[in-house]
């Protein structure tokens, strides 16, 4: 049997923040996570805003230092053999990040020179790969600054896709898109899988997008992951018929209730 | 063990050799993009630079002594030039990608810190090469300067000695960001006035209060400056009295610099600043 791509086991994250005077507080962003992710395998995780999904994609993508337990990508050491772990994995994040006045194709260049791809390796590439997320090819010289969000979301997944990650890493990826936009990018991601081989780990707060593209579905509230399994077997284990009433019935909550202040300390990181 | 195999010694080289290539190619971009800014900046310089030299030509002495000191002046003024603008670029390293919102996607990037480091290092050299030569002719061409005896290959291999300096300098003020996003950058711009004002940019150091000629003599730039003057000025060579304190500065600095930045960059990613907002 082959070896899983990504294995968390007892992850801690904590931030110290400073309150009133000079007192300090630590909050736990994430609290022993474990869970294991097989290769090609696309498993979503669920949560609101401040839940811990973003801190778990910054620790996976060798963005910050756990405060306890172990994370292995294809058997790397995620916070040791950080540069091996780097060249297996991108992502794509809520905020299409670019240079905003270079255009979609020097930001590809860009990006793929650190991936050790050459100019010559990336002249037909880009095109190819601009061609394949629907951007039109008169557009690839403007600035990124004039593209919509659509438009710089699929380059952004364009961006993740050149470098070839056996892991990729997607958070939020269709946060605030148009509902057209947010299909073409959901398409693209089915259309990853089947091509790349890739294995993915989408964070998302959509429960419908969760529900379309992955394999397993997990929840992660307030830094816990209360569950990680298929769809089906989560409304089984609940008695429930949608995500939406698994999420109230884990958590005792519904998914818009509005957030504590501890919530609202916990987002400022995660 | 591993499921992905890692790539041998050669291909990491050259994947770090791509890397660097790409920080200036990247760089390169954004001069061309920004082109009217870097117009605008040169011509503030050049004309700040002019305020400076036209001091020399209201001085109450004979035409060849103005010269030597409009000169002088001038030196002072494109050294300032150059070496703020290294200082500056590899400072920026962090505040500049923050602003624009890339600095996870470049920090999780498979390329060494010292390489990102040294592609910010190398373009800026370039790039200050540049700008210095076209605010030197510049301003030679507008106040008229004579200067028969200049050794400009000489001005300009000490330039180039003193640049890994500043590189290495930069690289430990490149920190400050990581740490304080707001007001690392701003200790980043009083670090580079601090050092410049030390190091005799319009005057001899020896006019200095003797404290600051103390600190003057761990700044590069002193050197820099004594020397290209008189290279441009008198045509000398490059002076081992200039050049061993500049290796020596450079020799230290760089890994100095390596080390403080590695330092803030895992505090940056234990305290989660290494993001847009920090």
């Amino acid at each position: 049997m082959s070896q899983p791509a990504v294995v968390v086991s007892d992850l801690r994250k904590e931030f110290v923040r400073k309150s009133k005077g000079l007192r300090r507080r630590r909050r736990a962003a994430l609290k022993d996570v474990s869970f294991t992710i097989e290769r090609g395998e696309c498993v979503a995780i669920l949560g609101q805003n401040g839940s811990g999904k973003s801190t778990l994609v910054r620790l996976l993508s060798t963005l910050l230092l756990h405060d306890g337990g172990t994370a292995t990508i294809f058997g790397y050491d995620a916070f040791k053999d950080t540069r091996a772990v780097r060249r297996l994995v991108n992502r794509v994040s809520v905020e299409a990040s670019f240079f905003k006045k270079m255009s979609a194709a020097e930001n590809l260049g860009y990006a793929a020179r650190f991936y050790g791809m050459t100019h010559k390796e990336t002249r037909d590439k880009i095109p190819a790969i601009l061609s394949r997320v629907g951007f039109p090819p008169d557009r690839r010289g403007e600035p990124m600054e004039a593209l919509s969000r659509g438009m710089q979301q699929k380059v952004a997944l364009a961006r993740a896709l050149l470098t070839s990650p056996v892991l990729l890493l997607l958070d939020e990826p269709t946060t605030g898109l148009d509902p057209r936009s947010k299909q073409e990018v959901q398409e693209f991601i089915r259309e990853i899988r089947v091509a790349h081989d890739s294995t993915i780990l989408l964070c998302t707060h959509d429960m419908t997008e969760a529900e379309e593209l992955a394999d397993r579905v997990g929840l992660l509230d307030r830094g816990e992951l209360l569950f990680l399994e298929p769809v089906e077997c989560v409304k089984d284990r609940y008695g429930v018929d949608t995500l939406e009433e698994a999420f109230f019935a884990a958590t005792g909550r519904t998914f818009e209730d509005e957030k504590s202040e501890e919530d609202e300390e916990r987002e400022v990181f995660a | 063990m591993a499921a992905v195999q890692a790539p041998g010694v050669a291909a990491q080289i050259r994947h770090e050799l791509v890397g660097l290539s790409g920080v200036v190619e990247r760089n390169l971009y954004l001069v061309k993009r920004y082109f009217w800014w870097d117009v605008a900046f040169l011509i503030w310089t050049i004309a700040n630079t002019l305020t400076i030299v036209f001091i020399a030509r209201g001085v109450d002495m004979p035409k060849a002594e103005q010269d030597r000191l409009a000169t002088a002046l001038l030196v002072g003024g494109v050294i300032w030039a150059f070496l703020g603008i290294i200082f500056e670029i590899v400072t920026e390293t962090v505040a500049w990608e923050r602003w624009e919102g890339t600095i996870e996607y470049t920090f999780m990037a498979p390329v060494s810190r010292p390489v990102h480091l040294f592609g910010m290092g190398i373009f800026a050299v370039l790039y200050g090469i540049v700008r210095a030569v076209i605010l030197f002719v510049a301003v030679v061409a507008f106040i008229g300067i004579d200067v028969p005896n200049a050794n400009y290959a000489a001005a300009l291999a000490l330039l180039a000695i003193a640049s890994i300096s500043f590189i290495g300098i930069g690289m430990m003020t490149a920190v400050l960001p990581l740490i304080s996003p707001e007001k690392g950058t701003q200790l980043g711009f009083v670090a580079q006035g601090l050092l410049l004002v030390v190091s005799g940019v319009y005057y001899p150091v020896s006019v200095l209060p003797e404290w600051m000629q103390w600190i003057s003599t761990i700044s590069p730039a002193t050197y820099a400056l004594r020397g290209t003057r008189d290279s441009i000025l008198h045509g000398a060579g490059l002076a081992w009295a200039d050049v061993w304190p500049l290796l020596l500065i450079g020799a230290a600095s760089i890994p100095l610099g390596l080390m403080i930045f590695r330092s803030g960059e895992r505090y940056a990613k234990r305290h989660g600043k290494l993001k847009r907002s920090g």
